[in-house]
């Protein structure tokens, strides 16, 4: 690890005034992402900027019916909160899904958001790639890429960049949830919808998100709808538990009877941010829930999907587990 | 173009020491003060500074569960954060998970005891944390089959594949509900 100054903040204003005053500072909630990627030399922060000590460890109604996670709820106590259990079941069994105990005890809620990919070079400072190193070429697209994008990886010039995935559980189930971010800043406060806080490559893989520099991630809004009556969080992966997803679908359905009045969809480990197609999941709409129809969403839900080799599996993979996933939500069979 | 030209420009300012930091620990039901750097991992801490070499390093990446231990009856992986951050906090680790018995002796943690009848271990070198998630995950109070138990140690990798012996070890001490069929 390199060396850096330490900083403990005592209130919002207190830590985003101090990320403001040194531009290569980076804030720390439970440590799990950056001090694993400071010991491999990929993040070099010259300061950190404790925020363990703000007031952002509760969940709280919202006055729209929803609830609020604070930006520094551990994972655990999100996952395990009665409210969150009852009412959104979906991202309860997301975070459960994911790390391990251990990790889930440490691991924050905003910290989450912001973990990077676990793209094997871009931990690997001798090899080539474009995030961690604008311009140097991307390594995966010719090497190893089990574990990488399918879907989003074209850039405007033509050549695909970078085909990292973004590695979260819980973000899947908050994009099918259409959670918003809350973000201060230096330039004050604003709202970040779910859909539009990752972003994907294009020519700049090395931003992986919209938050502004020096803005701090306050809490994140769940909407009233949980969907907690149907609904599903399928994970698949190389082992049973303690493994990052190969493909994981966030399904939830809003029904009458037989019919589906609402669904959403969400896809992770396929690209560089959860995958969702609104339009797809508008072809759901009126219908009953049979197998038939949602193996032609799931074909469309795919629609463009490319693979390089070592992640083709990826396409038929997805296909079968959103089939599925909708199956489960729907308690078909 | 000389050489001296050529040479990369002297550093504006000597490397300097790094700043030490006073880091208040309770290890083990011991206040404990410690002049750290900033970058000490708890795990570091316990094992070069406090020398509590009974928590063990495996991975220092968060992918084995070697160095789990208890902040304020918490499990953790102490690899992944650092001391500093724990200022404050009361860490218990493998060496403080015994209890007094009603002679006021030392006896081991049911737990513990329950590894040596189930010989739940082969080298040893995972028993530390397996021990220290297992009474974490007690506090927890999620178990409610011995499948939960087998998903909620899974942060705990055993490389010599003692899995099986290590849940009965845990399971004699919580009797969960057997596995639906
Ligand atoms: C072995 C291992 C297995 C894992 N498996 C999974 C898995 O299966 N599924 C999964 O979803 N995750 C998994 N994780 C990742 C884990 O969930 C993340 O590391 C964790 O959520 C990050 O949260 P943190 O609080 O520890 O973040 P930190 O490491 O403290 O911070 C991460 C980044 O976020 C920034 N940051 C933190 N808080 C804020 C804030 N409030 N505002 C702005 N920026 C902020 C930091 O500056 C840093 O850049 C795994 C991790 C490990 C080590
Ligand atoms: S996929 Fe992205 S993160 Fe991985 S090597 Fe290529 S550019 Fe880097
Ligand atoms: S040493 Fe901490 S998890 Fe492996
Ligand atoms: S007993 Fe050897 S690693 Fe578990």
């Amino acid at each position: 690890m390199n060396s850096f100054a330490y900083t403990r903040a005592d209130g919002v204003t207190h830590a985003v005034a101090e990320r403001a005053d040194e531009s290569t500072a980076a804030f720390i909630a439970g440590g799990t992402n950056l001090i694993d990627l400071m010991k491999e030399n990929v993040a070099r922060p010259t300061r950190l900027i404790d925020i363990n000590r703000l007031p952002l460890t509760t969940i709280t109604d919202t006055e729209n019916g929803g609830l609020r996670l604070g930006a520094l709820v551990t994972n655990a106590d999100t996952a395990y909160d009665d409210k969150v259990a009852k009412n959104y079941p979906l991202l309860a069994e997301a975070i459960l899904a994911g790390a391990s105990a251990q990790l889930r005890n440490m691991a924050t809620d905003g910290g989450n958001l912001m973990q990077r990919t676990r793209c094997y070079y871009f931990y690997d400072l001798a090899t080539p790639c474009n995030k961690r190193e604008p311009g140097s070429g991307c390594s995966a697209i010719n090497g190893y890429n089990r574990i990488h994008a399918i879907l989003g990886t074209g850039s405007p010039t033509g050549d695909v960049q970078c085909i990292a995935t973004h590695p979260s559980d819980m973000c899947v189930a908050l994009a099918a949830l259409e959670a918003t971010v809350q973000v201060t800043g230096p330039d004050g406060d604003r709202t970040i919808p779910f859909a539009e806080f990752h972003r994907l490559p294009g020519d700049t893989p090395q931003i992986d998100n919209t938050l502004e520099a020096g803005e701090l991630i306050t809490a994140i809004d769940l909407p009233a709808n949980g969907f907690s009556k149907n609904y599903a969080y399928l994970k698949l992966r190389d082992r049973a538990s303690y493994a990052f997803a190969l493909v994981s679908v966030a399904a939830a359905l809003e029904m009458e009877g037989e019919t589906i009045v609402d669904a959403r969809i969400a896809l992770g480990g396929v690209a560089h941010k959860p995958w969702r197609r609104p339009e797809v999941e508008a072809m759901l709409h009126g219908k009953s829930a049979s197998n038939d129809v949602f193996q032609t969403v799931a074909d469309a839900m795919l629609d463009g999907a490319q693979g390089y080799g070592h992640n083709t599996f990826k396409l038929e993979l997805a296909k079968r587990a959103i089939v599925r996933a909708l199956a489960q939500a729907a308690k078909l069979n | 173009m000389t050489l001296t030209e050529k040479a990369a420009p002297p550093m504006k300012q000597p490397p300097s020491l790094p700043a030490m930091h006073t880091v208040k620990l309770t290890v083990n039901g011991t206040e404990t003060e410690l002049q750290l750097a900033p970058w000490t991992s708890l795990l570091d801490a316990l094992r070069e500074y406090m020398h509590l070499t009974g928590t063990k390093k495996g991975c220092d990446h968060g992918q084995c569960g070697a160095c789990t231990v208890l902040v304020n009856g918490k499990r953790i992986n102490a690899c992944l954060t650092l001391a500093i951050m724990q200022d404050g906090n009361e860490i218990t680790t493998i060496e403080g998970l015994s209890q007094k018995d009603a002679d006021g002796k030392d006896g081991l943690h049911p737990i513990q005891q329950a590894f040596m009848d189930h010989d739940a271990f082969q080298c040893g070198y995972c028993t530390p944390g397996q021990i220290c998630s297992a009474v974490g995950m007690m506090n927890e109070g999620h178990v409610k089959t011995a499948d939960d138990i087998r998903e909620l140690m899974s942060g705990n990798i055993c490389r010599c594949g003692a899995y099986t012996n290590i849940v009965d070890a845990i399971q004699s001490v919580m009797n969960p509900q057997p596995d639906a069929a």
